[in-house]
C-alpha cells in the first residue's frame, strides 16, 4: 500500500427530490488498500459508489477518483476503474472467452494483448478447457470468479465490487477475497461493499454509512477498540441502531 | 468503432444462442402471410341454398341452374314446405333460402311483374348481406338475359370495374398489414426486451460504468434486428409476390424507402420503451398492449378506418402503423409515386423525430 490517496472525497451529498440518500460524506482511499464500504440497506452505499463510479452526478460536495474528477470527468474515471456489480455481472449466454473479449475490447485493449492475457488468466484459474463453455454452465462459485477476472482484466487502477459474494458459500467466499488480496498486491485498489461482517475483516479500513453519513471508518482492529466490540457484527449493529430510516 | 463492431456482434451471439426465439422471429412472416393470406378469407363461399318452387317452370329452372352453376353457392336438396325452410334455416343446414310464389310464371307472363323471397341466415350480418347480394346478382343476370329476348326501348347497361384488386383478393388488405405487424413485433418489441433484459440481469449497470457511451450500446442493440427486419420484409415480399400473387405496382426502391423509414420508427419506439421501464414482462406488456393492438384494430389492417366513430378515426391518426400501410397500399397495390406518398412519408419522419427526441430526453435525465 502506498501512502497517496486514490479517492478523495469531501462534503458529498446527492438528494433525490427532499430524500438525501447521501449526507455530505467525506474520506479518502489510498492507492492499494481495501476499501470496506459497510451499510445496512437503504443506508446510501450503491448512491455513494455511483457518484464514484461516474454512473451519477453529485448534487453538492467534491471527489477526485482516480486522479479525475467526478463532476467532470467520468469518462476518464470509467476508464481507469472496473466495476462488478452485486447482480451476475456476465452475459450468460457468451463462451468464457467471448465474455473476456467483449469487456477488453470495451476498456480499448489491443487484440494481441487480449490474446495473451485471455492465456494467461485461462491458466491462472485452471479455466483452459472451459474457454468454449458457455458462462450459463458453469458452476456459481467459478462465474464470480470469472467475473472478478473479467473486472481487473483492464489493469484498472481501481475496482469497485457492489456486494461481489451475495450467494455464494463460505469456502468459496475464502477463494474470492484471496483474489482480492491478489489484486491488492499488484496495485489494485479494492473499494467493495458487503453485507457479511466475517468479510469487513479482510478489510485494511471499513466506513460504516448510517441513513447517508459515514458514522465510523478506521480499521477493523480500532473500530472493534473503540466501540468495546468483540467483532465487527457487534460494531456494524451498535451503529445501525442509530438509524431513523428502515 | 472497434466498440461498436465488438458490441453488435455480441447482441448477433445473443441471438443466435436464442434458437426458439430466432425461429419464431424468422417464421412468424411466414406463417402470418399464410394464415392471413389462406385461411383468414374475407370472401364468402361455400353458401347453402335451398330453393322452394311449389310450381316448378322454365323460368324457376333457369334462375336455379344459374345458382348451381355459381361457384358461391352449393345447392342443398329442395325443402317442401315453407315451415321446412325455417327449420333448416335454425338448425343452420342451409345459409338462405330462395322462394318462389306459386304463380311465379304466370304472374311473370301476365302482368310482368313476379315477386320472390330471399330469407337468409344474418347471424353475421356481413356473410348474411354479402350472400343476399350475391343472390340478387343472379336473379338479375336472369332477368337481363329474359329482357334482351324482348324488345324494350330502353336498356342500360352497366359494367363495373374493380381497379387494382380485380379479383377482390383479401391479400391485397391483408400484405401491408403484416408488413406494418411484423417489423413493429421485431424491431420494437425485440429491441425494448433485449435492452430491459439486460438492466433486469445487472449487465446494464455494468456497460454504464465502463467508458462505453450509452448511445453506442443503445444503438448496436438495434443493429441486428434492423438486419433481421429486413430479411424479414424480403420473406413478406416474396411469398406474397410468389405464393399470394399480389403484384409490386409501383415502385419497388419506394417501397423499400418506406419500409426502411417504419423499421427505423419501430427500432427508436423500442429504445423508448426501453428507457421508459425496468422489467422484461412490463416491457412485453407495453408492447403488446400498446402496440401490437393498435396495429391490429385501429391502423386499418383489419378495421377500415372510414367505418370507425370519428373519436377511433383520431387516435388511428396516432398510430404509425397506419400511415405505413396507408403508403404501401398506394404504392405496392395503387402502383403510385412518391409524389402520392408525401404526407404518409413526412407523418412517419415526424414521428420519428418526436420519439427520437423523447428518448434521448429520457436517457440523459436518467443519468443526470
Amino acid at each position: 500500500m502506498k501512502n497517496e490517496n486514490i479517492i478523495e472525497v469531501s462534503n458529498l451529498t446527492k438528494k433525490f427530490g427532499t430524500f438525501t440518500a447521501v449526507d455530505n460524506i467525506s474520506f479518502e482511499v489510498k492507492e492499494g488498500e481495501i476499501f470496506g464500504f459497510l451499510g445496512a440497506n437503504g443506508a446510501g452505499k450503491t448512491t455513494a459508489m455511483q457518484m464514484l463510479t461516474g454512473l451519477s452526478k453529485p448534487t453538492s460536495g467534491t471527489g477526485i477518483v482516480a486522479g479525475y474528477d467526478i463532476r467532470h470527468e467520468s469518462e476518464k474515471i470509467k476508464r481507469n476503474i472496473g466495476y462488478m456489480s452485486q447482480k451476475f455481472s456476465l452475459y450468460e449466454d457468451l463462451k468464457v472467452w467471448e465474455n473476456i473479449r467483449l469487456f477488453a475490447g470495451i476498456y480499448g485493449m489491443r487484440d494481441k494483448e487480449i490474446a495473451e492475457k485471455t492465456d494467461q488468466l485461462l491458466n491462472k484459474l485452471d479455466f483452459e478447457s472451459e474457454r468454449n463453455t458457455l458462462v450459463k454452465s458453469l458452476p456459481l462459485g467459478w462465474k464470480q470468479k470469472l467475473a472478478f477476472s473479467v473486472a481487473i482484466f483492464h489493469n484498472p487502477k481501481i475496482v469497485f465490487l457492489d456486494e461481489p459474494t451475495g450467494g455464494v458459500d463460505p469456502a468459496t467466499r475464502r477463494q474470492f477475497w484471496e483474489m482480492i488480496y491478489q489484486a491488492a498486491e499488484a496495485n489494485i485498489t479494492v473499494f467493495a461493499t458487503t453485507h457479511y461482517m466475517d468479510e469487513a475483516e479482510y478489510c485494511d479500513r471499513v466506513s460504516i454509512m448510517v441513513d447517508g453519513r459515514i458514522d465510523a471508518l478506521d480499521t477493523p482492529a480500532n473500530l472493534k477498540a473503540n466501540f468495546e466490540a468483540a467483532d465487527m457484527d457487534e460494531v456494524f449493529r451498535k451503529l445501525a441502531r442509530k438509524a431513523q430510516r428502515d | 468503432m472497434k466498440q461498436f463492431i465488438a458490441f453488435v456482434k455480441k447482441e448477433f451471439y445473443h441471438i443466435s444462442r436464442d434458437r426458439r426465439t430466432m425461429l419464431i422471429l424468422l417464421g412468424m412472416p411466414v406463417v402470418q402471410i399464410l394464415i392471413f393470406g389462406f385461411a383468414i378469407n374475407m370472401e364468402v363461399q361455400n353458401i347453402r341454398i335451398a330453393i322452394f318452387e311449389p310450381q316448378a317452370d322454365v323460368y324457376t329452372q333457369d334462375i336455379k341452374a344459374r345458382v348451381e352453376a355459381s361457384p358461391y353457392f352449393i345447392l342443398k336438396d329442395a325443402p317442401h314446405s315453407i315451415q321446412e325452410v325455417d327449420e333448416r334455416l335454425r338448425k343452420g343446414e342451409i345459409d338462405i333460402a330462395l322462394i318462389f310464389p306459386n304463380n311465379f310464371h304466370d304472374d311473370l307472363i301476365h302482368s310482368g311483374t313476379s315477386q320472390a323471397q330471399i330469407i337468409t341466415d344474418s347471424s353475421d350480418p356481413n356473410i348474411g348481406t354479402i350472400s343476399t347480394n350475391y343472390l340478387r346478382a343472379i336473379i338479375g343476370k336472369q332477368q337481363m338475359e329474359w329482357m334482351s329476348l324482348q324488345q324494350i326501348p330502353y336498356q342500360i347497361n352497366v359494367t363495373s370495374k374493380l381497379h387494382y384488386n380485380p379479383e377482390m383478393k383479401s391479400a391485397y388488405t391483408f400484405v401491408p398489414g403484416i408488413m406494418g405487424l411484423v417489423l413493429m413485433i421485431i424491431c420494437a418489441i425485440m429491441t425494448s426486451i433485449s435492452i430491459v433484459r439486460e438492466k433486469e440481469k445487472g449487465t446494464m449497470e455494468v456497460l454504464l460504468a465502463s467508458p462505453i457511451k450509452s448511445t453506442t450500446i443503445l444503438i448496436s442493440k438495434t443493429i441486428p434486428y434492423l438486419a433481421l427486419s429486413i430479411v424479414n420484409l424480403a420473406t413478406i415480399l416474396l411469398l406474397s409476390v410468389y405464393v399470394l400473387k399480389v403484384p409490386i405496382v409501383g415502385s419497388l426502391f419506394l417501397l423499400i424507402f418506406v419500409s426502411i423509414l417504419f423499421i427505423f420508427l419501430s427500432l427508436s419506439l423500442g429504445l423508448l420503451i426501453s428507457t421508459l421501464v425496468q422489467t422484461q414482462e412490463v416491457a412485453i406488456i407495453i408492447s403488446g398492449i400498446g402496440l401490437m393492438m393498435p396495429v391490429l384494430i385501429l391502423s386499418g389492417m383489419i378495421f377500415p378506418i372510414s367505418n370507425m366513430p370519428v373519436v377511433l378515426q383520431w387516435l388511428s391518426a396516432l398510430v404509425p402503423a397506419r400511415w405505413f400501410i396507408e403508403a404501401v397500399k398506394k404504392i405496392m397495390i395503387q402502383g403510385l409515386g412518391f409524389a402520392s406518398v408525401i404526407k404518409e412519408v413526412s407523418i412517419l419522419i415526424g414521428m420519428i423525430s418526436v420519439i427520437v427526441l423523447l428518448s434521448i430526453k429520457k436517457i440523459k435525465t436518467r443519468l443526470e
